[in-house]
Parts: C-alpha cells; structure tokens; sequence
C-alpha cells in the first residue's frame, strides 16, 4: 500500500482549527512533495488573515485559494470566507457560492467529495479537531473512491465531535494524535513519484 | 470497481448534458465540473430515479421535469447587499461618475431571485438617481426571473440583509422598504419601476448595448475558462468606454483576455473600470 503515489491532501477541520493548523502545517518542510486543500470552518465576514498567519508560521507556502487556481505542490490553500471550495479533474481549484451544506459553507463535505471525484485512489483526507460532523460523509467518500482517511483521535482533539463523526462513518487507514499526522503524512507523500506534476492527474 | 461506478456516473452525465443542449439548447457542458456533479447528485437524489440514465429519458422527453433539473443546475444563492463593503464602495466611489449622465443603462447578469437587483435599487435611489436609470437583470432561469418580479424575500432573512444595508452605507430605514406579510417580506413596489426582468442564457445569447455598468457576481465562478471568456467578451461588448464591471469578491480580470482594456478602480472589491482607448 504504500507505493501508492498520491497527488494531493484534503484537510477538515473547525473549533481548534487555528491551532492544529500551526501545528500540523507548522510541521512539514518546505518541500512537501503535495498540495493541501484545507477547509477550516470561518465566520463569512472573516478576511484572509487566517491564511496569512499560518503562511508566517509555515515552512511550505499557505494562501487562500483563488478561482481556477492550479494546485502545486509544497502550497496549502485555504478556502476563502464565505465560498466552497472544489477541486476539479486536473488539479484546477474552483469556488462555489451554493447554499450551506453541512451547515457549513465553505463545507469540507463539498472540498472531500470533489476531491474524491477527482483525485480517486491519489488521495489522502484528513478530519482534524470540530464540533460538528462536517466531513464525515466526505471522508467516507474517500474511502469509496479508493483514497486514503487519516483521522484525529477524538480523545486528543480540542472538540472531538467532527473526528468521532467521521470514524462512525468509515474506518480510517489511520487513527492519530495530532503530534503524529504531520510525519504520517510525510511518510506517505515521500512514495509520490519526485518530479511527476502533480497537476498531470 | 468504485473507480469503475464513478467513470459510469461521468458518462451519464455527459450523456445528459449532450441531450439537454439538443433537446432544450440550454449548454451545461462548459461549467465547472465539480459544481454540476454535485447539482445534478442532488436532483438525482430528491428524484424517484436511481441514475441518470434512468432519468434522461424522462429528462428529455418530459419539459416539466427538465425545468426542475434546470431550476437545480442553474441555482445562484443570493442576498441583498452581499458583502456589504462593495455595495459601500459601488456608493461612494461609482456613483458619483453615473450621476454625471443624465440617464444610465445597468445590466445585472444572472440576477436570480433578484436580491442584488433591488439591492442596486436601494442604493440608487438613496443616491438621487431615481427615474434617472433603467436595469436589465436577467437570469437563464424563468422560473427564478418569475420570484424576482414579484419582489419578495423571506421575511426570516430579514435580519440579515438590515445589518448588510446598515454595512453598506444606507441612509434610510431599511424597515422602509418592505412590509410584512404571512413570513414573508413585500418589497416596495417602486423599487421595482426601473427594473426589466428579462430571460438571457449568457452561454448562447448576445450583448446588451451601451451599458454603463455590468454587474455579475458569482455567477461565472461555475464556468470553466471557455465559457468564462466568453461572459467577459460579451459584457466588454456590452459596456461603453468608462463603464463599469462588478464580479464577485473571489473573480478577477487578471490574465484574462479583456483584462488590459479595464482598470481595477479599488483593489479586493473587484470593481473594473473600462478604459477611454
């Protein structure tokens, strides 16, 4: 399994959000193999303050995403305030103004399931600490599709709702506590193929 | 195998979305693709069928249930006075360069249920430009153009669209504007005089002339660049020299083809100015 090559990792997280962001971003080199699509749940009236703090505090490159912008690796984008965020066959980002789902918007339920449309078996999902259960379908669509799960140990999250949601919706590759997602994920990003593009899907 | 179900699912979509524009000649094929997936699993999911090609025949054959699916595919949430802080800067800083015309001409693309329409109504009036302005607003959905005539929101969303206004630099009560009625909210029927409803389909349909300001928010954010290009054509087309574009706090003209003709008046806020030459 773990010659897999994966293209790209998606990240849920909400209540604790900024925290387990600096650290779990905080944590990975400059030249993290893959992107990161990342949907943290956030007031509608929040500016972009939040992707520039965690671009401060991070080695790799954190902003928030823009329409149609194309995923490289080493990049953490953010979704914007107010949008969801998408990703699409070839590795474009795309936003939506829909309506709430989950109760969220932007929800990690609409960035898991386009990313498992998308990305397939290439790639890896991440709940992380929330108190709601945004994500659990999503993650569970990852899993359908043949992507991998990584899930926060409810018992070591700031709010354990949204990981103990996504574990009763699927059996995760990986249960962890925070301090050890980052080296997990790096594990599994040093199988992806050095210097394929990963927009190349 | 799930890899497999999920190719089939593609297929179907594009079948349908093939049959739609034949049948129907409303083109879904160039929007983004992660937004119509999403739309049409939701359709699929409140309907009786259990795939889309299960559908399509029904889709194809029946107008009644095609317009339900199109109602779905087509949906754009809106508010009145939607991120406040650009309807502040269309006040200040774009209003003061209309009220130099004597009459002007505003086409409000994809307008939906009309709340930005009336929105811009507000915002004018307050401003001293009533009977000075006419605005298209229009939709690809005659279904959506049919609530926005009648000028009513719900009444619980209320609260909201105040503080929007009050954010925005309004001037009056906006109590004012509407009158409560069984849980819903009756615009002012005067808001409505200078407003033409009016059906446009921006993947098939022409320009409107000699506009003075093109408004078009989130709405081509579901476009792939193709059909993006486009829009941007056709609202180029449509402006005059020194008219205005407003998109969506997340669109931008940056590297697009129109993009060197514009010149973005506040930076973030997404209002363009076109160029004298």
């Amino acid at each position: 399994m773990l010659e897999r090559k994966f293209r790209l990792v998606v990240i849920g997280v909400s209540s604790g959000g900024v925290q387990a962001l600096k650290r779990l971003l905080g944590a990975l080199p400059a030249d993290f193999p893959l992107p990161l699509a990342i949907v943290q749940h956030i007031s509608p009236d929040a500016g972009d303050g939040m992707a520039r703090l965690l671009e401060e505090f991070c080695a790799i490159r954190v902003k928030e995403a823009d329409e149609q912008e194309r995923i490289v690796a080493g990049t953490a984008y953010l979704a914007p305030p107010n949008y969801h965020l998408q990703v699409e066959r070839g590795g474009l980002l795309s936003l939506a103004a829909d309506g709430y789902v989950s109760y969220a918007r932007p929800s990690v339920d609409v960035l898991f399931e386009s990313a498992a449309a998308a990305f397939g078996r290439t790639l890896i999902g991440v709940v992380l600490t929330g108190a709601n259960a945004d994500g659990a379908r999503g993650l569970k669509k990852i899993k359908d599709a043949g992507g991998l799960a990584i899930v926060q140990d409810p018992a070591d999250a700031f709010a354990r709702e949204m990981p103990a949601a996504a574990l009763a919706a699927t059996g995760p590759d990986y249960l962890l506590p925070l301090a050890d997602i980052a080296v997990t994920l790096l594990r599994l990003a040093a199988a992806a193929q050095p210097g394929k593009k990963v927009a190349d899907v | 195998m799930d890899d497999e179900s999920d190719r089939v699912e593609d297929v179907e979509a594009r079948l349908l979305l093939e049959g739609i524009e034949q049948v129907y000649g409303y083109d879904f094929r160039d929007y983004a693709d992660a937004s119509i997936r999403r739309r049409l699993a939701h359709w699929l999911a409140e309907s009786p069928f259990d795939t889309l090609s299960q559908a399509q025949s029904s889709l194809l054959r029946d107008s009644k249930i095609f317009l339900s699916l199109l109602s779905g595919l087509t949906v754009n949430v809106t508010e009145m006075f939607r991120d406040p802080p650009f309807f502040k800067a269309l006040r200040e800083q774009v209003v003061p360069f209309l009220k130099t015309y004597p009459f002007v001409k505003i086409w409000h693309a994809g307008c939906a249920t009309g709340e930005e329409a009336y929105s811009m109504a507000i915002l004018l009036n307050e401003e001293g430009m009533a009977g000075r302005y006419r605005m298209y607003a229009t939709d690809i959905d005659e279904a959506v153009l049919a609530t926005a005539a009648e000028g009513v929101v719900p009444l619980a969303e209320m609260q909201k669209f105040t503080r929007n206004y009050q954010n925005s630099g309004g001037t009056a009560s906006f109590a004012d504007y509407y009158t409560a009625r069984y849980g819903r909210a009756l615009l002012a029927a005067d808001l409505k005089k200078s407003i033409v409803f009016a059906p446009h389909n921006l993947t098939a349909d022409g320009e409107f002339g000699e506009m003075n300001l093109v408004l078009c928010r989130n709405v081509m954010i579901y476009f792939k660049p193709s059909l993006k290009e486009r829009c941007l054509k056709l609202f180029d087309a449509s402006l005059v020299p020194g008219g205005f574009l407003c998109l969506g706090m997340k669109e931008s003209l940056e590297r697009r083809a129109i993009g060197a003709s514009y010149q973005e008046l506040l930076p973030t806020l997404r209002i363009y100015r076109k160029r004298y030459a």
